[in-house]
């Protein structure tokens, strides 16, 4: 049903308004996919703005969508690559990666580390298949007397790095994650017992008895508001502390689901901000995004790089005056340990409370020898090992006092 | 677009150089009718695009500043206790709904920004200062006026906005805003100026500020900023260096190397940021103004 006349004629339009509908259509699921929070009345606005004549330029264009889609700071950044990519089809230009530090190009990024074959989560299920039976007694004998609700008790006390078969270890995750979320309750609880005012709040028992003329009949009563304690988790996830790490991101997942106010970081050679993979509901699929990250950069561990990184783009976000930052790590430190040192000084000036959970620490014969936890030490208000469900237990009560 | 220039021309003579992306920044939320969240760095001057936009639109800015712990009756509206009690105290042995009816009226109701936002003939500049300071309790109740633009008091009823205003958003990024209120903006990040145009805003708001030493400032500040420093200096503290510069009646900053020195307490904030930049840090660095 073509047209002859100079002019289009309707059709026409209607097919290229469809053409352009659909093309758009396309690029709001491009950017869905790029976790960009986009909804239909977007895509609305996004149609009126094309036919309002932003469409005559890309540039412009480019410009308009922008303010439009983005929501923060990391969109923002991204955007004008992905537009490209897409309505011009220009490849996609590598400026998302440049916002960390200047040094993560010479060490393996996260996002190299994506395209590699994710490899079974939990890597100690790999090669601990064929432990001999006899050299593990302690654990083995829990396992053979354990039945029913007591296993869960004799899983507490075993060393994660001791755990055997993958469902001990899926079983040591379920319980990481149960523990996770009764520590969040409890918190909550001893926040609701105090809630009684301790001043009388005259604006409001004045309003409220304006009915009895005025007389103060009804009292209203204020207190200080109680900002929620905020967690903020630092996890190493380096080559030493592989047997680990499956464990601390299952809690951590617990921590965030339940937590109204929780982050969590992964760190390795560099720092990665892993709160919105971990938020996933699903911790299978969450703990999958995750563990693909924490496999790579078995090398060595720059706690100091991390932790400057976090101190320069992080901290002022995610700290207040009531924030707890937890660091799960063995303290070997490959970088410069004075720089740790350092950076645990203007950490510990941020924060009100610095956690240092240390697996090693209960281990035999073990003195903090290594020369990163030596220079952050002196900056750690509580450091404490955390080898074993029950251990991560025991931290909950000092939780509740900050 | 034609208007785009035109907005950017109009934020200029109201002292306000905007880039070409604020300008399409503006002229969508005037198409889209949508608040406009700013963000960025302390002192990169996010306040200032809402006063150049109550400029432009020759209209009043109303603003709110965020703090912890900001509620309704601070940000929406209040009874008139004080006068509702004398109302009651004079109107004694009247009867009781007569008195309720007069003391719950317009009379004794205090508008606080957000309702004296949406009660003015000609559209206001709304300013929602650091909302990354208030609850987020707050926010959800925010982000409820802005959807609807109306406000429910109980004693009184419904009341509708007789204007939608420009609302403006600025945000320096201390607490995590909830994505329902991101979306329901439009976004911009307000970045450090390069060097051009932190010279056309110090020429712009300075008087006396000649182009050269304008450059020879931005360049500078831009120079200042690659260090590594705890507290980044903003535009505003550009400024102030300059005006200090101007009134040190400074033509060249590179034949006076000592009183740039001396002077750049109005850029570095910290002690720790003052004492990394030593006189031969300072020299270095004048010396790739040159």
């Amino acid at each position: 049903m073509s047209c002859c006349g100079p002019t289009p004629g309707y059709q026409e339009l209607d097919e290229v308004s469809r053409l352009v509908s659909a093309k758009l259509a396309a690029f709001l699921r491009t950017l869905r996919d790029n976790d960009f929070a986009v909804g239909l009345h977007e895509g609305r606005d996004a149609a009126s703005l094309m036919a309002a004549g932003y469409a005559e330029k890309p540039g412009l264009l480019r410009s308009a969508f922008k303010h439009l889609f983005s929501a923060r700071k990391t969109d923002w950044d991204r955007f004008d690559g992905l537009f490209d990519a897409f309505w011009l089809g220009k490849r996609v230009r590598s400026r998302s990666l440049t916002t960390g530090a200047a040094k993560a190009a010479n060490s393996p990024s996260l996002k190299s580390l994506q395209d590699t074959p994710p490899q079974p989560a939990a890597g100690e299920a790999a090669t601990d298949q064929v432990p001999s039976a006899e050299e593990a007694p302690e654990p083995r004998g829990g396992e053979g007397r354990s039945e029913g609700a007591s296993r869960a008790d004799n899983l507490a006390e075993i060393d994660f790095r001791k755990m055997a078969d993958p469902g001990q270890i899926e079983e040591a995750h379920a319980v990481a994650a149960r523990l996770a979320k009764t520590m969040r309750t409890r918190l909550t609880r001893r926040d609701l017992a105090r809630r009684r005012g301790y001043r009388l709040d005259l604006r409001r028992t004045i309003h409220s008895n304006i009915s009895h003329g005025g007389v103060p009949i009804s009292l209203v009563k204020r207190q200080r508001r109680q900002k929620p304690l905020r967690l903020i988790m630092l996890l190493d996830a380096s080559g030493s502390m592989s047997l680990y790490t499956g464990v601390f991101l299952r809690f951590i997942h617990g921590v965030l689901d339940e937590f109204r106010q929780a982050e969590a970081f992964l760190f390795h050679t560099r720092l990665a901000y892993v709160s919105d993979a971990m938020k996933e509901k699903d911790s299978a699929r969450a703990l999958d995004r995750l563990s693909i990250m924490a496999q790579g950069a078995g090398g060595g561990t720059r706690i100091g790089e991390s932790l400057q990184t976090f101190n320069r783009w992080h901290a002022a976000r995610v700290i207040h005056s009531r924030s707890c930052v937890m660091i799960v790590s063995d303290g070997y430190e490959t970088g410069d340990a004075a720089l740790l040192g350092r950076e645990m000084a203007a950490l510990a000036k941020r924060c009100r409370r610095i956690v240092w959970l240390n697996p090693m620490l209960a281990w035999e014969g073990y003195a903090p020898e290594a020369a990163g936890i030596k220079a952050a030490l002196p900056h750690i208000d509580l450091y404490a090992p955390a080898n074993t469900l029950q251990s991560l237990a025991e931290l909950e009560p000092y939780l509740a006092k900050l | 677009m034609k208007d785009r220039e035109q907005i950017a021309q109009a934020l200029a003579t109201c002292g306000y150089i905007a880039d070409g992306e604020l300008a399409t920044a503006i002229s969508l939320m005037q198409l889209l009718k949508r608040p406009l969240l700013l963000e960025g760095e302390a002192g990169v001057g996010k306040t200032e695009v809402a006063k150049a936009l109550a400029a432009v639109h020759a209209t009043e800015l109303i603003r709110l500043q965020c703090y912890e712990g900001l509620d309704q009756s601070a940000a929406l509206y209040e009874w008139n206790y004080q006068r509702q009690l004398l109302a009651i105290q004079a109107h004694r042995g009247e009867q009781a709904d007569a008195i309720e009816d007069q003391i719950f009226s317009e009379k004794y109701l205090l508008e606080r920004p957000l309702l004296a936002a949406i009660r003015r003939d000609k559209s206001p500049v709304l300013l929602i200062d650091e909302i990354d300071r208030a609850d987020d309790e707050f926010e959800a109740f925010l982000l409820e006026l802005l959807s609807d633009f109306q406000v429910s008091i109980p004693e009184l009823g419904t009341i509708s906005a007789v204007t939608i205003p420009h609302v403006v958003l600025t945000s320096n990024g201390t607490r995590e805003l909830s994505d329902a209120l991101r979306r329901r903006c439009l976004y911009h990040y307000v970045d450090y100026p390069d060097v051009d145009r932190e010279a056309r805003i110090i020429m712009a708001r300075i008087d006396g500020a000649g182009a050269s030493l304008a450059l020879q400032i931005a360049r500078m500040v831009e120079n200042i900023r690659k260090e590594e420093l705890r507290k980044v200096p903003g535009v505003a503290e550009t400024l102030d260096w300059a005006a200090a510069l101007v009134g040190l009646e400074v033509r060249d900053l590179l034949e006076v190397p000592e009183t740039v020195h001396e002077t750049l307490m109005c850029l570095l904030k910290t002690h720790e940021d003052r004492s990394r930049l030593t006189r031969e840090v300072t020299g270095r660095l004048l010396g790739k103004v040159a």
